[in-house]
């Protein structure tokens, strides 16, 4: 199973995780760990999700992921989880 | 499991410090396109480029989005051009056709740069390679993306001091035909000892006779991320600046070898080799010069520099060797001046010259490179100055490579621009004393001996 990694920085504000939560439901992404931070007074969270089951590519999530972002206030980003895995595993 | 900390670095590395993947090189071999039809070999040329290289860079832009990581520059090499046209050029016309259809190929398949349209000429000029060389000017005038370059000498062979001498010639001719846009002509065209067969980064890159009928080369960056790094270990020894530049490196690389897969299963082409170079660029925090000035130089320039470009050059290669599962090309750190903006500040404070800049050649890849030297240098001096780079490169068998650009009409005071990556920069002060008889004696330097090293 492929994962992919959601990241969600900016300001933080009341719902962000809730919206962000209603999109990957109604796009059939299921969410297996969840975490956040504050660097430098910036919300940050990470989700580690499952898209294998959404019928959207992962090109197609993060424009969408763009947009969402930006209506919120914050900033989305989607990329595949080895890019990490690569960088921090040996 | 990933962590959220990890993320953030890999992020930030990307975001902030400019971390990104210089190029996906596509090498083409395109030896089975020989014939002795100047048209037919034309033909054969374009049809097997956009054969292979038509998903090049869809698929680069879609490793890019499924990483989120900036794929600055997709690619592509090709067999030097000198044995692929060896038994059908029969004057500078017939390359130049050669030349434009491999403009014509790069422009169809979307990539910015092609290189290949180069001679072997290590130990001497066949009359073909001699028509070939001859044609650079006008190729690098009337084509947009091609790049050419010459290897002039190696370890095993010596050096071919006949295609020196008339290189320096090529160099000013090349100058001088394109001088209305800063003799820019000359930032697309490379003269090597022992140029590697699998480099990615133009504008050297050539796929050599070693390699398989199509490889995908990656070149990875992160000087940027270096310096960011070490910036954690300010005032610590050496002993533990190296290990964070070796981490730091092992990181890149990483994600050097991963794109380098993922385009390797997306077109079907094998993997060849990850370049660990730390290529700069002329954006700011992305800068060599600036590492060195991290490990402690008030100035790159200042006494110390070499040694803290070798220490930094092992550094990068012993981090990123372990990352890669091949690695080759040019590997090391570069240092051009216009691409440089830590070089460029550090030519105008007057801290840095073109001795210095050649002594660090010593210890790190590639050599005098984008360097803006006065429009009004004579080819025998510019053939000196590669006569010195190649004799650097052969005697510690290693890559060298000389990129000067004589800027007609501009002298040592003024500035040069040359747009994007190719940067700016002050024109470099050259040594006035001739080297003319030298130069003028004609022949070749024989092979070093391999023993009695000191």
């Amino acid at each position: 199973m492929k994962k992919t990694i959601i990241t969600v920085v900016g300001k933080d504000s009341v719902g962000i995780i809730s919206k962000v939560c209603t999109y990957l439901a109604e796009n059939n992404i299921n969410i297996l760990d969840i975490s956040q931070t504050i660097v430098q007074g910036y919300f940050n969270m990470m989700m580690i999700v499952d898209s294998n089951e959404s019928s959207k590519s992962i090109e197609e999530l993060a424009s969408e992921f763009d947009k969402l972002g930006e209506s919120i206030g914050v900033y989305i980003k989607v990329q595949h989880e080895d890019i990490f895995d690569r960088m921090h595993r040996i | 499991m990933i962590n959220i900390h990890e993320v953030i670095e890999t992020n930030n590395m990307i975001e902030q410090d400019n971390l990104d993947v210089r190029t996906i090189t596509l090498g083409i071999s395109l030896l089975d396109c020989a014939s002795t039809d100047i048209n037919e070999v034309n033909e054969n040329i374009y049809n097997k480029i956009i054969n292979t290289a038509k998903n090049l860079v869809s698929v680069g832009d879609r490793i890019e989005k499924e990483y989120a990581i900036p794929i600055v520059n997709k690619r592509i090499s090709v067999t030097p051009i000198s044995l692929v046209g060896a038994s059908s050029c029969k004057t500078i016309e017939d390359y130049i056709s050669i030349a434009k259809t491999l403009d014509k190929a790069a422009k169809e398949v979307g990539v910015n740069f092609i290189g290949g349209f180069s001679a072997l000429v290590s130990k001497g000029m066949t009359n073909s390679e001699r028509l070939l060389i001859q044609s650079i000017p006008r190729v690098l005038k009337e084509t947009d993306r091609v790049c050419s370059s010459v290897n002039v000498g190696t370890t095993k062979t010596g050096i071919d001091m006949n295609a020196v001498k008339l290189l320096g010639e090529i160099v000013l001719e090349t100058a001088e035909l394109t001088k209305e846009r800063d003799s820019i002509g000359c930032t697309k065209l490379v003269i090597f000892c022992n140029a590697p067969d699998d480099n990615p980064f133009m504008a050297g890159a050539f796929h050599g006779v070693t390699e398989g009928d199509a490889i995908i080369n990656v070149g990875i960056s992160g000087p940027g991320v270096v310096k960011k790094a070490i910036e954690s270990a300010r005032g610590k020894d050496f002993e533990v600046l190296c290990e964070t530049i070796k981490k730091t490196a092992f990181k890149i690389t990483r994600v050097g070898q991963l794109v380098a897969q993922e385009a390797s299963k997306l077109l079907g082409i094998p993997f060849g080799i990850v370049d660990l170079s730390l290529a700069p660029t002329p954006a700011i925090g992305d800068s060599v010069a600036e590492i060195l000035e991290e490990i402690g130089l008030e100035c790159v320039g200042a006494p110390g520099t070499t040694a803290a470009l070798a220490m930094l050059n092992d550094q990068v290669k012993k981090g990123g060797v372990m990352a890669s599962s091949y690695v080759g090309g040019l590997s090391g750190a570069f240092i051009p001046v216009s691409e440089d903006q830590g070089m460029i500040k550090a030519v105008k404070m007057g801290a840095l010259t073109i001795e210095k800049l050649e002594a660090m050649t010593c210890v790190c890849s590639v050599g005098l490179d984008m360097i803006p030297i006065p429009g009004d240098t004579k080819a025998t001096t510019i053939s000196g100055m590669i006569a010195d780079e190649m004799a650097i490169g052969m005697i510690n068998n290693k890559t060298t490579a000389v990129r000067l650009i004589p800027v007609i009409g501009k002298t040592v005071g003024e500035e040069v621009n040359f747009g994007g990556l190719l940067g700016y920069g002050p024109i470099m002060p050259v040594n006035k004393f001739s080297c003319d008889a030298f130069i003028n004696r004609g022949g070749r330097i024989p092979a070093p001996i391999h023993s009695f090293k000191n």
